[in-house]
């Protein structure tokens, strides 16, 4: 039977337009559908920490790698190397940090433990109160609002047919390949890949799946323009602070508090909580006493999805011969660009340089956060 | 600490403007009880302003009276008054909402059944090559000026763009003693002509009107029409200003006729947009009417937006101007009031706002865009004033692929610093639609967001107890 395309991909995140690279650059006619702008869904919309010291453990390998990606992506992502500082304000704080980076360092992470003068030295906008803090020189940042931009440009030099704010209605079956309905017609492909973030639940519902996708609705606030206060990634021992100044002075405070919503609700990225939201800048005023007269501009959200042991989906869909799935990836904005190679080559038939995370696994209930 | 709600009313009233506060009074007449925000000292909003405290004693006009009527009534109501506050966050709750709000005693928030959104409007500026200079500001805020402080905008000043503020400010500024070089405006004689009969149906304003202009005549300030500005120069601020002609769909005309004028100030609008801030944060659904101003929330004759319990009402509901703003809010109350189990009828306001509304609805078609007003932008002339991009730079992201409000921010920041969009929105919606071939209905707006206003951390924050964070398990490992 003839196709349009040798592999659809539904979803223009890191994850799609990563592996939608990959597959093309292999050969493959390769079509990607995306219900809004490319990089616009998460993406585009989490903070940018590109920071070692908040990834999981079992994920290291895969950040340490993504963390590469994003250093050769440079200047049109706006990366940076800053190194990061994550702080502890109390002696309970202290311990968890001090087991939680010992972790991450025998991971493989090249994190230290710093004095509280040494960082005071380093970064003197922080507040004098640290009981305990660690350091990460290979932390930083890029901005995530570029992910669109640089992606969008590549998929078009590498032939893939994008088509942006084109949603995918329904997926059935056709022969060994798929018919993908679009308000703009039906597109006949002999692969799929379901790359949705927050979507990917009810976008493998189309194909029959039912998949224990939750989303998290992480929030990010931005302050106007400010005088020089910190250097550093700043982040807390419980991870629930990422602070960084950008080059333009602007400070974007995130660290995963929860907003409102969920995808298919109504509003498409998600709800600001204030409940969440003041806490998530009283931490950030009380890491960084400076940032009081600065005025917040915004604050969002984006959805993040997970799946109850909160590791990667990323492989072959359960059951369904040439459907693939890829998402709830747990630090996904660092790991992305990474693990979506992988993930294109698995679909090339090529030997994958890291393990993928089969998403036919029993998930075990890791204890909510 | 004041995250929990504190107090709960029947009714938040966002806004104490001629409709805001219109709204307070009649919903606390009926019974109800009602909280009135606003983040003036005073009320009164932009047209009713308050005259600050340096000129109390200054001689009143039909503004200060009309917003003195208000604030007495206000004053003798029941209604609780929450002034210098700013509200950064309007949050649902089952049921009712939370109003978050940064006051003079720092943040608090209330527990609210109903929300009424009287946010009124926001000046309308289209960029002109030197509009960045010290010395241009909006007609609108040259009004907030004269009315709030009796300060002028320059010594001399040229008044330029659209709409019913050209004449009102040329007279204010030559009543206070400034000299008007010219009043340009965009709009031909015949376009004012057009407006006559709905102006007839108010004849106390339409005179108004007229008195103005003869008394510009008297002056000898020369009225031009179908004339915009083509450049606004100056070293460090306004020093020189060119107009020139337009045609009908106001792109500049190269055929002479170019007049320069010495000024040290140029007064520029081109009409009102609703306030639709908070109606984006809340998910309402709005519509382009170009009639009304731009984006407005959509709204039932009453004033509810699509989402429950949520009413919108004087301009930020769609510019229909002061007469009919306090009807506006009385209704938008009635049908609060309503909704929670109160019974009055709104039949013989809904009779009067016709009247005012089409008033109103005249003076807004003097300011509807047209298409060649891109035509006074040069590509190096700034359109995001926050982040210094000028046409070319907007244009390059549009021809990138930033083809939505979201995706033109990624590509550019177009709308991304302090502002939030106010100022740059439309601009970058017409350029994108010249660009693409689309209508501005279809480029849609940017996700709305709070806070409402930019506020300082320590503003929204207030007093806490690092202890009393309430910090959740860390993620697993």
């Amino acid at each position: 039977m003839s196709t349009d395309f040798d592999i659809a991909i539904v979803g223009g995140g890191i994850m799609g337009a990563g592996a939608g690279l990959q597959v093309a650059r292999g050969g493959m006619r390769t079509v990607l559908l995306e219900q809004g702008d490319v990089g616009q869904g998460a993406s585009g919309v989490n903070a940018g920490t590109l920071s070692l010291q908040i990834k999981r453990v079992k994920l290291m390998e895969y950040a340490l790698r993504g963390h590469r990606e994003w250093q050769g992506m440079g200047a049109e992502v706006e990366f940076r190397e800053t190194g990061g500082f994550t702080l502890a304000f109390t002696d309970r704080e202290a311990a968890l940090l001090q087991e939680r980076m010992t972790m991450k360092r025998e991971a493989g992470a090249p994190i230290e433990f710093v004095s509280p003068n040494e960082v005071a030295t380093r970064e003197p906008g922080l507040n004098r109160q640290i009981v305990a803090a660690s350091w990460c020189p290979a932390d930083g940042f890029a901005n995530s609002s570029l992910t669109g931009r640089y992606y969008r440009k590549r998929l078009i030099a590498e032939g893939v047919d994008l088509r942006e704010r084109t949603a995918v209605t329904a997926i059935r079956r056709d022969g060994g390949g798929f018919i993908l309905a679009t308000p703009s017609g039906e597109i006949r492909v002999r692969r799929l890949l379901l790359a949705c973030g927050g979507w990917l639940k009810q976008a493998a519902a189309m194909i029959g799946l039912d998949l224990p996708v939750r989303a998290r609705v992480n929030t990010v606030s931005v302050t106007e323009r400010g005088p020089r206060l910190v250097s550093s990634v700043i982040g807390h021992a419980t991870g629930l602070l990422t602070l960084k100044q950008k080059a333009n002075g602007t400070v974007l405070i995130g660290g995963g508090w929860q907003g409102l919503g969920q995808p298919g609700e109504g509003g498409d990225r998600g709800r600001v909580n204030a409940a969440s939201v003041l806490p998530n800048l009283r931490l950030a005023r009380y890491a960084v006493p400076g940032l009081s007269e600065l005025r917040i501009v915004r604050s969002w959200t984006g959805f993040e999805a997970n799946v109850p042991d909160f590791y990667p989906l990323a492989g072959a869909a359960p059951g369904i011969e040439n459907a693939f799935l890829l998402g709830c990836v747990r630090g996904g904005y660092t790991i992305g660009p990474y693990i979506s190679r992988l993930m294109g080559d698995f679909i090339l038939g090529r030997e994958t340089e890291l393990p993928l995370f089969d998403p036919a696994r029993d998930f075990i209930e890791e204890k909510q956060p | 600490m004041a995250d929990a709600a504190e107090t709960i009313a029947d009714i938040a009233v966002i806004g104490a403007g001629p409709a805001g506060a219109s709204a307070a009074i009649e919903a606390a007449e009926i019974g109800l009880s009602v909280i009135l925000f606003d983040e003036q000292a005073r009320a009164g909003g932009q047209v009713w302003r308050a005259r600050g405290p340096a000129i109390r004693s200054a001689p009143s006009s039909p503004e200060s009276r009309d917003g003195d009527v208000l604030r007495q009534r206000l004053d003798a109501s029941a209604a609780t008054r929450l002034f210098r506050h700013r509200v950064w966050q309007i949050q649902p709750e089952t049921p009712g909402w939370t109003i978050f709000s940064a006051g003079p005693e720092g943040p608090v928030s209330h527990r609210v059944k109903s929300v009424i959104l009287a946010t009124g409007a926001q000046e309308r500026v289209f960029p002109v090559p030197g509009w960045t200079l010290p010395g241009v500001i909006g007609l609108a805020a040259a009004t907030a000026l004269m009315k709030g402080e009796m300060m002028l905008p320059g010594r001399r000043v040229l008044v330029a763009g659209a709409g019913p503020l050209l004449p009102y400010v040329a007279h204010e500024i030559h009543r206070h003693g400034g000299e008007v070089v010219a009043i340009a405006d965009l709009n031909l004689f015949g376009d004012w002509l057009r407006c006559l009969p709905a102006m007839a149906r108010r004849p106390d304003l339409a005179l108004r009107g007229a008195g103005w202009l003869a008394a510009l005549r008297k002056a000898g300030i020369p009225y031009l029409y179908g004339m915009g500005v083509r450049h606004i120069s100056g070293k460090c601020q306004v020093e020189h200003v060119e107009i020139g002609p337009v045609d009908a769909a106001w792109s500049p005309v190269d055929d002479g006729d170019i007049r320069r004028f010495d000024v040290d100030a140029v007064v520029l609008g081109h009409g009102l947009s609703p306030a639709i801030e908070a109606t984006r944060m809340l998910d309402c659904r709005h519509v382009y009417d170009p009639a009304a101003g731009g984006w407005r929330v959509e709204t039932d004759a009453a004033g509810r937006t699509t989402i429950d319990g949520i009413y919108a009402c004087g301009d930020g509901a769609g510019i229909l101007g002061v007469a009919a703003a306090p009807l506006r809010g009385r209704i938008a109350a009635r049908a609060a009031a309503g909704d929670l189990g109160k019974t009055c009828a709104t039949g013989d306001l809904q009779r009067d706002l016709a009247t005012a509304g089409g008033f109103g609805r005249a003076m807004t078609s003097l300011t509807v865009p047209r298409a060649g007003i891109l035509g006074q932008i040069s590509p190096d002339t700034i359109v995001c004033r926050c982040e210094g991009l000028t046409r070319a730079d907007v244009e390059a992201g549009i021809s990138g692929g930033g083809v939505s409000p979201n995706a033109l921010k990624s590509e550019t920041r177009c709308g991304m610093g302090p502002c939030g969009g106010r100022f740059c929105r439309e601009t970058a919606a017409m350029l994108t639609a010249a660009m693409t071939g689309s209508d501005i209905a279809e480029i849609g707006l940017p996700t709305g967001r709070p806070p409402l206003r930019p506020l300082p951390v320590v503003a929204v924050t207030g007093d806490f107890d690092y202890d009393e964070l309430p910090i959740p398990a860390p993620s697993p490992l």
